[in-house]
């Protein structure tokens, strides 16, 4: 286990740099380059911003500002989307790498690691465009946001083991390629994200916060939308779950790691 | 450091007889395996000592690139211990984790990371990189605008950027222009005077003679001949003969080396000599003298044609002279069991001084392959001589003579 530890920071260079190549690599033919990276999200950030608040008139039960459905959402989209691209792009890692594997050595977890660096670096240009438009928008940070830092901790560990497990399935089990995309939206659409969990009939909102991904999502909603500081024994259970997710993981990928050299 | 220990290594796939079966084996509880093994290779033991060069030669498909794989640390062995210590480089497929869009010096960079180097040491690498790979200006231009000579140079030196403890070379060898190949060639031996265990896979003889002081020859997944690389090589000659009733003997003679015998002994070589311009029995020749090379045989049972051959090899292995009864038009055909034969080869010693070897073939058509009655390697050694002629160098003797016209 510690040597794996050490063999993953020798090659923290090759996580680092494949971040930074799949950054470049995306941009690289494009006339404006980085600007994508901040344009598309900032676009998609504002029309959520117009059409809900201007065009729909969405609000929230018990609304303060008339921008609250927006925060809302955006709060629920942007946590969404890191946990989302951290599974796609782990479901098809192994696969899509499959030449480096089979004739390379080097400790193949680096892959899924530079797959979640890279959804962090997105997420990370996403959420700072939030907060800008947010102060724009007259909602100024308050000290109580940075509480959300440990429970996306709790979500990375949650979708790095379960992005593991994903890919590694994939690897034996080329079906999961194609599930995986049900899993996704099935998944999307029984966490709070678009709805909040209160307008749900009670049996079924009791339902949906069996999802873990509802106790992190609205947690965060919480301390973003209403400032206020979440409940913290499902956070708990959570962090369980996600730790015992992570010990799978690597105990799957441990087991089957040779294996998946021949399958491949 | 350096040093190779496998001991009765193995490997196997997996096989499952339905996409289904593997579903069922791993998620019904309590289920059994539901696979079968298919052996690559198997019962595999060798021990190679640090600062050796080793040759791994065989067929296609005889399990040589799974057990590289294995050594590099790709592949895991399915039984066995494999132990190699120290740094292994892989030159199993050049431009690993090269991307098309990006520089040549950014890939230097990549590709440095794929095999552990941090950004400080492969910096510092970067000018010896440069140097070696000698591309110029096209170091900081996209890969996908190089020519694939330039791939290969900038793949070689970042692979050899730094002395490794074991250095395993797959056909590398044979790539790049003549300048590059002999350029990596003297890198390659360099390494190994340095301590560098090497481990190489190719099918040409002289690379391999000239450069390994063992081989391991593979054929069905299994080690079938190990040793002297001159004996392997013949042995491994000797198993592209045809399959029927094949018997491979190898014996050992007063010089170290062995003399190679296969074939399926229809017909059987009883002795070889030669003869010099004085018809005495010698094994020492004069550059440009008339000898004679005699081959007595036996058909041991009845043949319908025989074809009688010979090949002449200097200290390399490297084939210097070979002709047959059927290009001669001497072929006989419907022989009887017991017959004895004498045939008498004459030809003119044009060689360069130094150590040569005989092979006999007697076969039933033009090529052995086709159908081998005894194939023997190193049948007859002999020396060439020079003390009348001018001295001269190259392994032939082409007798020039210099005219001069001043003007």
């Amino acid at each position: 286990m510690l040597k794996q530890f050490k063999n993953i920071w020798t090659f923290r260079g090759f996580i680092i740099g494949s971040i930074r190549r799949d950054f470049e690599s995306r941009y690289r033919h494009s006339m404006l380059g980085a600007v994508w990276t901040v344009l598309v999200p900032l676009s998609t950030i504002l029309i959520y911003v117009i059409i809900f608040t201007k065009l729909m008139n969405s609000r929230l039960p018990n609304a303060t500002t008339p921008f609250s459905y927006s925060i809302f959402l955006c709060t629920g989209m942007i946590t969404w989307s890191l946990f989302a691209e951290i599974l796609s792009r782990c479901n098809g890692i192994f696969l899509e790498n499959a030449n480096l594997i089979k004739k390379l050595n080097f400790p193949r977890v680096c892959l899924p690691l530079a797959a979640l660096g890279g959804a962090l670096v997105n997420f990370f240009v996403t959420l700072s465009l939030f907060v800008i438009v947010m102060v724009f928008l007259g909602n100024y940070p308050k000290l109580i946001w940075f509480s959300a830092i440990p429970i996306l901790i709790i979500q990375l560990v949650f979708a790095a083991g379960l992005g593991i497990i994903f890919g590694v399935i994939n690897v034996f089990f080329r079906d999961m390629g194609q599930l995986f995309g049900i899993i996704i939206s099935l998944w999307f659409w029984t966490t709070p994200i678009v709805y909040p969990l209160n307008i749900l009939p009670d049996y079924v909102a009791s339902l949906v916060s069996l999802n873990p991904m509802s106790v992190i999502v609205t947690s965060l909603q919480t301390i973003i939308v209403d400032g206020v500081s979440p409940p913290l024994l499902p956070l708990f259970v959570v962090l369980i779950l996600s730790v015992i997710t992570c010990l799978i993981a690597l105990h799957l990928y441990r087991k089957r790691v040779d294996e998946m050299v021949d399958e491949l | 450091m350096g040093n190779i220990v496998a001991h009765e290594i193995g490997k196997a796939y997996r096989e499952y007889p339905s996409k289904w079966s593997r579903f069922y084996e791993w998620f019904v509880p309590f289920s059994r395996n539901q696979f079968s093994l298919n052996w690559i290779v198997r019962n595999i033991s060798f021990e190679i000592k640090a600062g050796e060069a080793v040759a791994i030669v065989g067929f296609n498909g005889a399990g040589k690139s799974t057990l590289l794989k294995m050594i590099a640390g790709t592949l895991s062995p399915t039984e066995g211990t494999l132990v190699a210590n120290g740094t292994v480089a892989a030159l199993l497929e050049l431009g690993m984790g090269f991307h098309e869009q990006f520089t040549g010096r950014q890939n230097v960079f990549m590709a440095g990371q794929l095999m552990g180097y941090s950004l400080p040491q492969l910096k510092s690498m970067m000018p010896q990189i440069e140097a070696f790979a000698e591309i110029g200006s096209y170091m900081d231009k996209p890969l996908r605008t190089y020519s694939s000579g330039m791939h290969v140079r900038l793949a070689f030196s970042i692979a050899t950027a730094t002395r490794p403890d074991i250095l395993i070379i797959d056909e590398a060898l044979s790539v790049g222009d003549a300048y590059f190949q002999h350029k990596s060639f003297e890198r390659i031996q360099r390494f190994k005077r340095q301590g560098t265990t090497l481990l190489i896979v190719s099918h040409d003889r002289h690379a391999v003679e000239s450069l390994c002081d063992r081989a391991i020859l593979i054929n069905d997944g299994t080690v079938e001949s190990e040793g002297n690389t001159g004996k392997v090589m013949d042995y491994y000659h000797a198993l592209m003969g045809s399959e029927e009733n094949r018997q491979i003997q190898q014996d050992a003679l007063p010089d170290g080396t062995y003399k190679t015998i296969s074939g399926s002994n229809e017909v059987s070589v009883i002795n070889v000599f030669m003869l010099n311009s004085g018809l005495a029995k010698t094994d020492t020749f004069e550059v440009g003298e008339s000898v004679e090379l005699v081959v007595n045989l036996k058909t041991n049972v009845q043949v319908e044609k025989l074809i009688v051959g010979f090949l002449l090899k200097n200290k390399y292995g490297q084939e210097i002279y070979g002709i047959n009864t059927h290009r001669l038009e001497r072929p006989l055909t419907d022989l009887e069991a017991g017959k004895l034969l004498s045939y008498s080869f004459s030809f003119s010693a044009a060689l360069g001084p130094g150590n040569y070897s005989v092979s006999i073939s007697l076969s039933r058509e033009d090529s052995h392959v086709e159908k081998s009655y005894q194939w023997t390697d190193r049948a007859f050694l002999f020396h060439v001589i020079n003390k009348s002629k001018e001295n001269f160098v190259g392994c032939n003797w082409l007798n020039a003579r210099a005219t001069i016209n001043q003007k």
